[in-house]
């Protein structure tokens, strides 16, 4: 609002948020919407049963677990990799550096077909693996490896600018008031670093669970056993069953929203921890 | 800003200034144990992966490799594909410098809502994606009665997988301008506007040479996932050879029918446009930095 102390100066603010919010509602509100009107017109009967059919929870159980598990494994290692990215020097370092974004940059199907080839029985790691009779390849072991591989990035990109910003004299400090490297490392750099760390988790949690691609020819595919949430959606919709599809849409988009907000609630805890602006 | 996992900063090496001090380097045995273990698990989860492509690419020699790709469904998936980042990209690029020309130059109520709904394609997944198109415009959907009742198809159809690629590529753009923007303030607009330029000649003059490094970086991210996105596409396409099909669509296809020199020779092409757009990203990375540190020093 033009107030006589504060002129609005520059043009286009009309234009430019008339045509934002066009666009959004377009592309992205107005389909999105299309899914809750379709799910209300399910009634609440049928969309509880078909959102919670044995097959569709045995879904859940995988997809919601294998995430769990595969954020846990990527923040321990992302943050190790941060760690020895930002704090170290050594050989083919940029090259390591500029390959963690692989997993944004590699179509999904291609990491999906790739991760098949070397953890199947005569792949390079499965072959290595079968005589200790370890499956991966389409068991849900093979559903963690993919979302492993993708949600890497997402701990080490979070983690990383805050260990860049972090000053010496902190650690500096703590060693002259006697406490040894890991003494310093648990209370003055973990703590610090813990708001990002659990974002990096939390975002790649929520990639993982909506993971398609990358899964579904590691996974195998097998009822009841290694199939993900996103792949009952399309089971559905290739049998024509579009307000089963929907249902489960429905579920997978509530936790999204959830997971959403408690990201942004953790980011704003990062900016507040770190003094870095969001 | 929810994902914001790649958002652009400049590339600088800070190992220095923590190995030389005392307080803030690890023994020897630890550093090097520390780079041992994660440098295995890079290999095993990252590096080994993207090898593993090229090799089953050409297992079978480069006769197979080139017949996969001259292949017509290839070609014409090469072609859809391109297509499809061609559509979306430029979409998303206006789209993005809309939104944050109004989200940072102006205060108004509601912004942070706003950006929050932004990010919402982020958090979607991708076959949730392809599935809120099917139910706008599918045979069942909203409009499908209509658009049979006038010979559109959307869904099965190209304009669907166009569709589809702009909902997951559309917060890239916007999202990397957003923070840069933000920080940069509005003063040097302003200034331009007092002193008599029009709207486009300051954003020609003032604000796109500011913004370009971050402009880029952002249409490289989105062209990287509008020529690889699966699910969304999947979804919509109905996978008809030679007519809906994209590259990571025939692919799979290729894949399941156990075709799998051909599968990895189309994947390989993907794959090569992976390490092309994070060569770009390495690059600008720099060109931002310096550009940054010319900026300080001045």
């Amino acid at each position: 609002m033009a107030s006589s102390t504060s002129f609005r100066v520059l043009p286009g603010f009309g234009l430019s948020l008339g045509y934002t919010l066009g666009y959004l509602s377009l592309i992205v509100l107005i389909p999105l919407a299309a899914v809750f009107f379709k799910a209300g017109s399910l009634g609440f009967d049928h969309f509880w049963a078909a959102a919670t059919s044995p097959r569709v929870l045995a879904s859940y159980r995988l997809s919601f677990g294998a995430s769990l598990i595969a954020a846990g494994i990527n923040a321990v290692f992302g943050l190790m990799l941060a760690w020895v990215l930002v704090r170290y020097s050594f050989p083919g370092k940029r090259l390591v550096d500029a390959l963690v974004d692989l997993p944004f940059a590699l179509p999904t199907a291609v990491a999906g077909i790739a991760l098949t080839a070397l953890y199947a029985k005569n792949g390079w790691i499965g072959s290595l693996l079968e005589p200790l009779g370890i499956k991966v390849a389409f068991t849900p072991l093979g559903v963690l490896v993919a979302l492993v591989f993708i949600g890497l990035p997402f701990v080490v990109r979070t983690v990383q600018p805050i260990l860049e910003d972090l000053d010496t004299e902190y650690e500096e400090a703590a060693v002259s008031l006697g406490a040894n490297r890991w003494q310093a490392f648990l209370h003055v750099v973990f703590p610090t670093l813990f708001p990002a760390l659990l974002t990096g988790f939390a975002l790649a949690f929520a990639r993982a669970v909506g993971e398609y691609g990358s899964v579904i020819f590691i996974a195998g595919n097998i009822p009841m056993v290694s199939e993900i949430t996103p792949l009952m959606i399309i089971t559905k919709l290739e049998q024509y069953d579009y307000a089963g599809a929907t249902a489960v849409a429905v579920v997978m988009l509530i936790f999204s929203f959830l997971l959403l907000l408690i990201i942004n609630g953790l980011q704003a805890w990062t900016a507040k921890r770190t003094g870095r602006a969001r | 800003m929810a994902g914001a996992a790649a958002v652009l900063h400049g590339s600088a090496d800070h190992a220095a200034r923590f190995e030389s001090k005392a307080a803030t380097r690890e023994p020897g045995l630890v550093k090097w144990g520390l780079i041992a273990i994660s440098l295995s698990f890079f290999a095993f989860f990252l590096l080994l992966p993207l090898v593993a492509v090229f090799v089953e690419a050409f297992r079978k020699g480069w006769e197979t490799y080139f017949n996969a790709l001259v292949d017509p469904d290839a070609v014409s998936a090469i072609k859809l594909t391109l297509l499809a980042a061609a559509i979306s990209v430029p979409l998303n690029l206006v789209f993005g410098v809309a939104a944050a020309w109004s989200i940072t130059k102006f205060d108004f109520r509601g912004k942070h809502f706003l950006i929050t709904l932004i990010d919402l394609p982020f958090s979607v997944s991708p076959v949730v994606s392809g599935l809120i198109y099917v139910l706008v415009f599918g045979a069942q959907g909203w409009f499908g009665p209509w658009l049979s009742d006038n010979d559109v198809k959307v869904i099965f159809a190209v304009p669907g997988i166009v569709l589809a690629t702009v909902f997951v590529t559309f917060p890239f753009v916007a999202r990397e301008l957003i923070p840069l923007m933000e920080a940069q303030g509005k003063e040097e607009e302003e200034a331009a506007v007092v002193l008599g330029a029009k709207g486009w000649q300051t954003f020609w003059h003032v604000t796109l040479p500011n913004i370009k490094w971050g402009l880029m970086y952002g249409v490289i991210l989105c062209n990287a996932r509008a020529m690889g996105e699966f699910g969304a596409v999947s979804v919509v396409s109905g996978h008809i050879r030679g007519y809906t099909n994209t590259m990571p669509l025939h692919v799979e296809i290729l894949y399941n029918e156990y075709q799998f020199a051909a599968a990895f020779a189309v994947a390989s092409v993907l794959a090569l446009l992976a390490i092309v757009t994070l060569v770009i990203k390495v690059w600008v990375e720099r060109q931002a930095g310096k550009a940054a540190t010319v900026s300080e020093d001045e």
